[in-house]
């Protein structure tokens, strides 16, 4: 690859090759959309559970709540049209051998293996997240300036690498553990955690959630910065934990593939 | 051949001795998985989570928070609901979808036993396998936690023991009716994706029956869904539950559901032969 433009020129050919074999499923627009519909209708029933008699969810109002959950369904939408459906394919090439073939690229295989495949179903989920945070740091009052903005969309974008760190450190462990595919459903089922905000959590599993599994730099932190409150410190740190996480899953990518020995041998 | 010998049999001994050889040959395949099987036990964390955010909930406001729950019994019941959704989790429809596209259905049909039974035999045997998993990470929870253990009384224990297996075999036939719809369709496994939501939010994996409103409690306790979760992880906590009217109701819902899933398979049949598979 030369430069920022030979990459989004590939990306622009993988995502519309991706397109063309998914459009063959026309019914899976109105599965998915109404899958995302449902599963928002159930979780904004259940946030709404913890605010009756007028309680509020570990000191956030059900607006600013409101941000988390639209950050966690943007992330999870984020994951299923990228992450689940490239890293799904990593394993699959670990374990068929394939993955010479894309070793073999004259592109590099960490970008070609994270994005390669493009799957429009998880759009809906994006969307709807989007709506949903907007709506929330709307109503909870809060008059963005364009510095807070920016931050705020800045942590946002460090949330998203973060989160790509994580699921790609796990499919990489595939060169070593063919079958890893299930740890990445593990990760999900944990991360189901980031849809309330960290504070609503016991001490112990805060700390679980801030330093062992970052979900609160996933959707916690973002929402805060959207929200203006969150302090600089935090902000920074968001930003440095995904920054570290990034590299790390770069130099784990060169580590692993010291290990793998092709599908002959 | 070992047809032939096995007429004599009396059929009920025929039946138990073709349900020992496939509970056995299968518990061997999943011992295989191990691995993978201790992956899925944990990724069945969601109680455990939405423990975390109502404990904390109720220390910040009381039980009525909670619907009532006091700390104590809200542990208890996502611990027994963590314990309930891992003895009734159903995946058939994922190994039929890849049995059929594999062509491995066919074989299967040419043997003298329903294929049902393969994937019924199938899940016991997973769920055998995944007993002592379950049992330590219960025990890891209790290490950690000690003042969540409890013991529920005998006559809640062996209610649960009953309503446990009664519940998969609901979730099992509500499952069975959408792979049936693998004969039409290859979106199936997205339809019971679609089903997977209602069970989600109405089971009583994410929260408590009690903490639900009037209305939308009553509304959950006229679906299935309640009866697979709620009902199995209240007998064992020792909570408030009606014990006839649970029983009554998974025995009414498998009666009316399974036959639906007979019937789709011998439409299915039907078609299958039809496409010439």
């Amino acid at each position: 690859m030369d430069g920022p433009s030979a990459a989004a020129r590939l990306l622009r050919r993988f995502w519309s090759a991706s397109l063309a074999a998914e459009m063959e499923y026309g019914m899976n627009a109105a599965i998915e959309l109404l899958s995302v519909l449902g599963n928002l209708a159930g979780s904004l029933f259940v946030l709404s559970l913890f605010f009756r008699d007028g309680r509020n969810l570990g000191g956030w109002s059900w607006d600013q709540a409101l941000v988390v959950l639209g950050i966690y369904t943007l992330l999870d939408g984020l994951t299923s049209t990228l992450l689940q459906p490239n890293l799904g394919a990593l394993v699959t090439h670990v374990q068929k051998g394939t993955l010479d073939f894309v070793l073999l690229k004259p592109v590099d295989s960490q970008f070609w293996l994270s994005l390669r495949i493009f799957s429009p179903w998880g759009l809906p989920g994006v969307a709807v997240g989007g709506v949903l945070m907007i709506a929330g740091v709307v109503r909870a009052g809060t008059t963005p300036t364009p510095l807070g903005l920016a931050i705020g969309g800045l942590v946002l974008l460090a949330a998203s690498l973060l989160l790509y760190s994580l699921w790609f450190v796990l499919a990489a462990t595939s060169i070593w553990f063919v079958k890893v595919w299930n740890a990445t459903e593990v990760l999900r089922a944990t991360l189901v955690a980031g849809r309330y905000p960290i504070s609503a959590y016991p001490a112990g599993l805060r700390v679980l959630f801030t330093f062992v599994l970052p979900v609160a730099f996933l959707t916690t932190v973002p929402a805060e910065a959207l929200l203006g409150k969150a302090a600089a410190p935090v902000v920074l740190a968001g930003l440095l934990v995904a920054g570290l996480a990034l590299g790390a899953s770069r130099l784990f990518w060169i580590f692993a593939l010291r290990f793998y020995t092709s599908a002959s041998s | 051949m070992n047809q032939r010998r096995s007429w004599p049999l009396p059929r009920a001994a025929h039946g138990l001795r073709m349900a020992r050889v496939l509970l056995s040959t299968q518990y061997a395949y999943m011992l295989e998985y191990r691995a993978e099987i201790v992956l899925w036990a944990l990724s069945g964390v969601l109680p455990l989570i939405m423990l975390g955010v109502w404990s904390e909930a109720s220390a910040a406001g009381g039980p009525e928070a909670t619907g009532g729950l006091g700390a104590q019994a809200l542990g208890r019941y996502f611990l027994s609901a963590f314990v309930v959704r891992q003895f009734t989790i159903v995946w058939v429809i994922h190994s039929f979808e890849e049995d059929t596209l594999a062509g491995r259905l066919s074989p299967y049909l040419l043997q003298p036993l329903a294929p049902v039974w393969r994937y019924v035999t199938a899940h016991l045997a997973e769920q055998i396998t995944r007993l002592p998993f379950v049992l330590a990470i219960l025990a890891l929870v209790f290490l950690i936690h000690p003042a969540s253990a409890w013991l529920p009384s005998p006559p809640r224990l062996l209610a649960a023991l009953v309503a446990i297996p009664l519940a998969f075999a609901l979730r099992f036939a509500i499952q069975w009716i959408l792979t049936m719809l693998c004969f039409w369709t290859e979106r199936a496994a997205a339809l019971e994706r679609l089903m997977y939501i209602p069970y989600l939010f109405l089971s009583g994996l994410v929260a408590p029956l009690e903490a639900y409103p009037e209305g939308v409690r009553a509304f959950a306790l006229a679906t299935p869904f309640p009866w697979m979760v709620h009902f199995p992880a209240q007998l064992l906590a020792g909570g408030e539950v009606p014990v006839a009217r649970g029983f009554v109701a998974l025995l009414l819902w498998t009666l009316v559901l399974a036959p639906i899933g007979w019937m789709g398979w011998k439409l299915g049949m039907r078609r299958h032969s039809a496409l010439g598979a």
